[in-house]
């Protein structure tokens, strides 16, 4: 067991250091595309009043006039002593600016998570257990119809039932610090619906999936054949040996809820991350999309390690090698 | 409060009822106290501040120059000037020296009380050699400025400008506590109606009203909460489901929808912004005034109205000044679509037909590409062929307009016809997009400047309209109207500003719950 855990660690070490250079060639990449992109921040500032001189005058106050690869390296020196630098478009830190707003995107996320992981993995248990029957074909259905339909579409339509035909969840998700825990809830339910209504097909098919497949084990007929009940047979015996592939598609989609929310942050006003990460793009506010971008990509490296560790975890020939 | 506007010839003739409405609310309603009003804005970026000298969106001109900071005079809702932190101003003859005595009795939201020195500190910031302030241009006449007591300061301008005093109501040039105005820009400290308690740029901002404000016959709200929600649909969804109490920007394409709900109002206004296909007059084939004719009679101008703006506009006459100009020359001969006349002016000009490459993105306005191709079928007719050029709306204002001889453009206008045509008529300017150089023009704009008399003015004021009607490089085809909307619980005054939207940004002011 020692041998394992010392493997898994190395392992995880390993993995961690891989991220690490990932994050680098991330950065390096969005750096250089952003740079190839029509116009600079003082430019895009500045807009219609965009003079000369005045372009002259922020370039130099925020040294955009130095060569492209002094700006990444000086970057970079900052960025690994974590030191992410001063947004141009406000002068402020970018870590307090993106700070509350990253909670913001975590709180909608883990919201989202906490409706969409138990449903998809309920309904498609059931699924598997009923399969082929209306129930499973109807959670089919629903599942791929809105996972199908464009994510602003799914949150119209949900605004409409639920904010004015029945005026239950405020159409406007205005979270702000101070609120208290209940109206936050209240006012990040419908964008967390709209998620969850996304996310949830790939989940729940992928649970469906993964379990019959195992059905027709040998081992599964062994249990049917002395007298298990189905539903034990499911939870019992395919389930645990159905993990790996399920938890590697949460991961998967709990990287979306972080990473992919720009639409309907921008339909329910809610103020995460994407809308951010969007709004410094049209300015060309490096600093800030840097952040943005390493989060984002910090998010997909540490759920993947995640997953991974957890598949091995929930494996008994991986966790008790020869 | 005497304002002496005769004499500096800033009233209109017949216009002397505005000074009444300058002097308070209209009778008709009585405003009342209390609520909080929740705006849900367009036009709010991550990037902003309550830095004067960046503003140039809704979000940070209600919520500064409407909303939290002063300037030192104030357009009224009926167009005429007035007194908001100076209480009144003279000029010398020739207009070139200007005294403003200042309102006793002011104090900033942090208690200090508002003098000539926050004056001067707060123009410095426009005026200095390297400043990056929007208003740059419109104070580089300042030639010296001073003190002369604690609540009068002097102006000396290089040359006479009658309007001075309008140009000091410019949203950029708020007043700020001298020897703090870092931190006022931080935290958002002036001396206007509400006082600053949250502010998180391109999210939200929460103001409460200043007990201690100067004004007692606006800033009807306890409270304001101005949320930034930049996609229309999100916003008349907010107004719809009663999520705030009013929006900026109405989508035209669903105004229908809006107008359906008893609960929501629409409030319309025809100002002076209008959109503009500016011509290179410096260049091939644009040097000659009758391709430029040419193409002025090959556009449908009804026709965009009807299409690109949905009706919500007027058609415009190839000049930048709009109905909320002072001497806006309603009387013009205006040009329409004439293909036959087109054709005239192109043989005019030696040609039998015409080919020009017209840029156009909708960053310059939304729905200027299909406004190009509309002008394409229209000038196809007499004998001109537009090739329309879509060009990336990122960096379109650096890389588009300006560089291409033909393209799409939009001006907000501005508050005077001086303002106006120096911003981008006269010649040499920087953002004279056209390059247009005219002798009696420029002659007139300067003479116009300093010129007291307001006969006189408006008389050079109606010839260079006509000037540039029929000589300018500019395409102005239409004027865009503000549509913005509010729930009917809310209150309004009987006359809404045109200046912006929202009641020239001052619906925090002038409005109240019903």
């Amino acid at each position: 067991m020692s041998g394992f855990g010392a493997d898994l660690f190395r392992l995880v070490l390993k993995r961690l250091g891989f991220g690490l250079l990932t994050l680098i060639v991330v950065s390096l990449i969005i750096f250089g595309a952003v740079e190839l992109l029509p116009g600079d921040f003082a430019e895009e500032i500045l807009g219609q009043g965009a003079t000369p001189e005045a372009v002259a005058v922020i370039r130099e106050e925020l040294g955009l006039d130095q060569p492209v690869v002094t700006r990444y390296f000086s970057w970079l020196g900052g960025a690994l002593t974590g030191d992410f630098g001063i947004s141009f478009g406000n002068q402020r830190s970018v870590a307090e600016q993106l700070g509350p707003r990253f909670a913001n995107t975590l709180f909608l996320a883990l919201v989202a998570a906490c409706i969409s992981v138990p449903l998809a993995v309920g309904v498609g248990i059931l699924a598997a257990l009923y399969r082929n029957s209306i129930f499973d074909r109807l959670a089919n259905i629903t599942t791929l119809t809105s996972i199908s339909s464009p994510e602003f579409f799914v949150a119209y339509i949900l605004i409409l039932f639920l904010a004015v035909m029945n005026p239950i969840f405020p159409s406007l998700s205005n979270v702000s610090s101070g609120l208290d825990f209940g109206t936050r809830l209240e006012r990040t339910m419908l964008p967390a619906l709209t998620l969850t209504l996304v996310v949830t097909a790939h989940m729940m098919r992928m649970t469906r999936a993964a379990i019959i497949n195992l059905l027709a084990s040998p081992y599964i007929e062994m249990a049917r054949l002395k007298g298990v009940s189905p539903a034990r047979v499911i939870v019992r015996h395919a389930l645990p040996n159905a993990l790996a592939p399920i938890i590697n598609v949460i991961a998967l989609n709990l990287a979306y809820l972080i990473t992919g929310v720009v639409v309907v942050e921008v339909v329910f006003v809610y103020p995460g991350v994407g809308q951010l990460f969007v709004d410094s793009v049209k300015i060309r506010d490096i600093p800030i999309v840097q952040a943005c971008c390493l989060i984002f990509a910090a998010t997909y490296i540490l759920l993947n390690l995640t997953a991974d560790v957890l598949s091995i975890l929930s494996n008994p020939r991986l966790r008790h090698p020869k | 409060m005497n304002f002496n506007l005769d004499r500096r010839g800033l009233l209109k003739a017949g216009a002397a009822a505005g000074v009444l409405a300058a002097t308070g609310m209209p009778a008709v309603a009585a405003p009342k106290k209390g609520g909080t009003l929740r705006l849900g804005l367009a036009g709010g970026n991550t990037s902003d501040a309550w830095d004067g000298r960046t503003h140039s969106d809704t979000f940070m001109i209600l919520m500064a120059h409407g909303t939290v900071f002063d300037c030192l005079t104030e357009v009224g809702a009926d167009g005429q000037l007035k007194g908001e932190l100076a209480e009144s101003w003279e000029a010398t003859p020739d207009a070139k020296t200007w005294t403003f005595n200042l309102r006793q009795g002011v104090t900033f939201h942090n208690g200090k009380p508002f003098g000539a020195d926050d004056v001067l500190e707060s123009l410095a910031l426009h005026t200095a050699e390297d400043s990056k302030s929007a208003a740059k241009p419109i104070v580089a006449s300042i030639e010296s400025m001073k003190k002369i007591t604690d609540h009068q300061v002097q102006f000396t301008l290089a040359a006479g400008n009658a309007d001075f005093p309008y140009l000091m109501s410019d949203y950029h040039i708020l007043m700020y506590p001298a020897g703090q105005i870092e931190e006022a820009m931080a935290k958002g400290i002036g001396t206007g109606l509400y006082q600053v308690q949250e502010f998180d740029p391109g999210v939200r901002a929460y103001v409460t009203r200043y007990a201690d404000h100067y004004k007692d016959d606006a800033g009807w709200f306890d409270a304001v909460e101005a949320i930034s929600i930049n996609d229309a649909a999100a916003r008349m969804n907010a107004l719809m489901t009663n999520q705030v109490d009013a929006i900026n920007r109405v989508d035209f394409k669903t105004e229908a929808l809006l107008k359906r709900n008893p609960n929501v109002e629409i409030f319309e206004v025809t100002g002076n912004q209008h959109y503009t296909f500016p011509m290179h007059t410096n260049a091939e084939p644009f040097n000659d005034a009758n391709v430029r004719n040419a193409l002025k009679y090959g556009i449908n101008r009804q026709e965009l109205v009807d299409k690109i703006l949905l009706g919500h506009g007027a058609v415009a006459n190839d000049h930048p000044i709009g109905p909320a100009n002072q001497y806006f020359a309603a009387d013009l001969e205006q040009t329409a679509y004439d293909p036959d006349k087109a054709k005239y002016y192109l043989q005019q000009a030696g040609l039998t037909s015409l080919d020009v490459d017209l840029s156009a993105s909708d960053a310059a306005f939304a729905g200027a590409v299909d406004a190009a191709q509309l002008f394409q079928a229209s000038a196809g007719a007499g004998g001109i062929n537009i090739n329309v050029v879509r060009e990336p709306a990122d960096g379109y204002w650096s890389n588009v307009w300006l560089k291409k001889p033909f393209c799409a453009c939009y001006w907000s206008g501005r508050a005077t016809e001086d303002w106006m045509f120096s911003t981008a008529y006269e010649a040499g300017v920087p953002w004279n997009d056209t390059y247009w150089e005219n002798a009696r023009f420029n002659e007139l704009l300067l003479s116009a400047r300093a010129e007291l008399d307001s006969a006189k003015r408006g008389e050079m004021y109606h010839e260079m309209q006509a000037i540039t009607r029929t000589d300018g490089g500019t395409i102005v085809p239409m004027y865009a109207n503000y549509v913005d909307a509010h729930s009917t619980k809310l209150a309004r005054p009987d006359k809404i500003g045109n200046l912006w939207q929202m009641d020239s940004s001052r619906i925090t002011e002038r409005w109240w719950f019903a």
